[in-house]
């Protein structure tokens, strides 16, 4: 058996037992398993090649050419090769933008985009492994070109072999932080400081969960990575506000650190304060969502085997719940076993007797999460801004300030927030500004941002042309609804 | 802005705003841009105010540029191609009146 490419739009094969949304660990290894247990798959990847973020590039980078990417990153590998192994269909640079849950329909319907061209594809079950993305860090500047998240420069570096040149500085909080640091370093980039915003106290909170985290696997890795950069870098820590300083591009930093003031020059700031699950399509698919207070950010609902609110829909990996990439590709072959249960391709006593040793791989991978969720919790002014001028919407330059007066007008919620002053309403939809709003609300309420809530959202959730809708067929039904007439002739 | 690790190996040329330049086949058009020396791809739809990608992963929407005549491209989710006509945005979406008859 061998990989079908899904190259044009209309070489899909629906219907399908399964459709898995994303190519990172969690969706390569659930298709990879759902296919060799000989279930029908798709994988809708938006990016050119598989490896997700995590892996980026990794089917295209090469030891020897990019041994600075770390023993890790080359784990992806061999997810990447067993699924071009299987016998999945696989649409690269294809945007999944709706799923219709099976409910209606006997089948999930998947709303996707290839090459300007837009298709219905049905799936008895959808596989959501949408990923993480960096939670959102507004300070003043943030919005200036030369600003970056850290993990934009990473995926440069995975995807190109691109450094940023000049003075650079990284500031924010999370193991990430250091990673991206020390890869810089060993591609020697000129990284000027490290700006830690930890909040020196947690890490005295974080000591109760201390016994697990030392018998986590990230320990060792952890303490070798950070006094690496600390023996390469200056890093300042105890920064407590920060401001992005430069006209139309980034010029400098200014930060507080220990009542200090300091001003340093700096061609590209790299921010980053930790990973939140992509919650956008499951949540526009009317998966349940709700708040998780430790790990501060919106999830969506599921069992601890894969399933969502929604019958039919799957969601695994960093999607569901930041657990790192080893844990992603583990859930993943946790949740594709329950689908091959729930579809009756699979007895339930053989998915009893795989799931069992994934499960403790699983809960193994977990160690230590509870440690570094707490010590590297993000300080409150970097969640809900305090400068009122500091841009909370990117698309359509909505000020904390203007969110913090709204809220204080007495609007119920995000939503209505949205309504009132376009916060959330730009071709992002709410993926830079949702986390903020809900914080910044709670914040006014002295409340939670799981009593505030999020924003609701609706499919399309990445924006379509109308040319592109155009191109969808239209069924004898929908030609009847606009046009009167039937083109049935009997 | 970006500077490259490695020589291009197999190189693809296309202009932004008229201006050629190289790139790597198979790059993302985000990442050849920040590589060629690009470091405005936009002004803000409502300040006016200059911008360049934030995210580089499709979450944030700052790297949109028009392709080859279409508006409003996610230039870190492209490849780019070679004789690629890639132009900056200034403020919203404009209606394309060239076409319509």
């Amino acid at each position: 058996m061998s990989q079908h490419r899904i190259q044009e739009i209309w070489d899909f094969r629906s219907p399908y037992d399964i459709a898995v949304v994303g190519a990172g660990p969690a969706g390569l290894a659930a298709a990879t398993l759902a296919a060799e247990a000989g279930a029908r798959v798709v994988l809708f990847d938006e990016n050119a090649a598989p490896g997700g973020q995590i892996y980026r590039g990794v089917t295209r980078n090469s030891r020897q050419t990019a041994g600075f990417l770390g023993t890790d990153y080359w784990a992806g590998q061999a997810l990447a090769e067993s699924f071009s192994r299987s016998s999945s269909d696989y649409a690269a640079k294809c945007t999944v933008w709706s799923i219709e849950a099976p409910g209606r329909l006997d089948e999930a319907e998947l709303g996707v985009s290839q090459n300007g061209v837009a298709r219905l594809v049905r799936a008895r079950s959808v596989l959501i492994a949408s990923g993480a993305m960096e939670r959102p860090m507004p300070v003043t500047g943030w919005t200036l070109p030369g600003v970056m998240t850290a993990g934009a420069a990473q995926i440069a570096l995975k995807s190109g072999g691109l450094v940023p040149s000049g003075r650079v500085i990284l500031a924010g909080c999370g193991p990430l932080l250091y990673l991206l640091a020390s890869q810089l370093l060993a591609a020697k980039a000129d990284v000027v400081a490290v700006l830690d915003t930890a909040e020196p106290r947690r890490s005295v909170k974080a000591l109760t969960k201390l016994p697990s985290f030392l018998f986590s696997p990230y320990i060792w890795k952890g303490l070798s990575l950070l006094a690496k950069v600390r023996r390469n870098a200056q890093v300042v820590s105890g920064v407590t506000s920060l401001s992005i300083a430069g006209d139309s591009r980034a010029e400098g930093v200014r930060y507080l650190a220990r009542g200090r003031q300091v001003e340093i020059r700096a061609d590209c700031v790299l921010l980053h304060q930790g990973v939140i699950p992509s919650i956008n399509l499951a949540n526009a698919s009317g998966c349940s969502i709700g708040w998780n207070e430790r790990r501060r950010a919106f999830e969506a609902k599921v069992d601890g085997l894969g399933r969502s609110s929604l019958q039919g829909v799957y969601i695994a990996g960093d999607g569901a719940f930041i657990g790192g990439a080893r844990h992603a590709a583990i859930s993943g072959r946790i949740a594709a076993l329950s689908v091959l249960g729930d579809l009756g391709m699979m007895a339930g006593d053989a998915v009893a007797r795989q799931h069992a040793p994934l499960l403790r791989e699983a809960h193994y991978h977990l160690r230590g999460r509870d440690f570094l969720d707490i010590l590297y919790e993000p300080s409150k002014q970097f969640r809900a801004p305090v400068d009122a001028s500091v841009i909370v919407c990117r698309c359509e330059e909505v000020s904390a300030r203007t969110v913090r007066e709204t809220t204080a007008l007495g609007v119920p919620g995000p939503n209505q927030l949205k309504t009132f002053v376009r916060c959330g309403m730009g071709p992002c939809q709410g993926r830079m500004c949702a986390q903020t709003v809900s914080e910044i609300m709670a914040d006014e309420r002295g409340t939670t941002p799981g009593a505030i809530g999020t924003y609701r959202l609706r499919s399309p959730v990445k924006p379509l042309t109308l040319g592109e809708l155009a191109s969808l067929p239209s069924t004898p039904e929908a030609l009847l609804f606009v046009t009167g007439e039937s083109k049935e002739t009997t | 802005m970006f500077a490259r690790l490695h020589e291009i190996a197999d190189p693809v040329i296309f202009t932004f705003d008229g201006v050629s330049i190289r790139a790597e086949r198979g790059q993302t058009l985000a990442t050849a841009l920040l590589a060629g020396g690009v470091d405005v791809f936009r002004w803000s739809v409502v300040g006016g105010v200059p911008r360049a990608p934030y995210c580089l992963m499709g979450v944030c929407f700052d790297c949109l540029v028009t392709v080859d005549g279409v508006q409003n491209r996610q230039s870190c989710l492209i490849e780019v191609r070679q004789g690629m006509d890639v132009r900056s945005q200034a403020g919203g979406r404009q209606v394309n009146t060239a076409g319509v008859r």
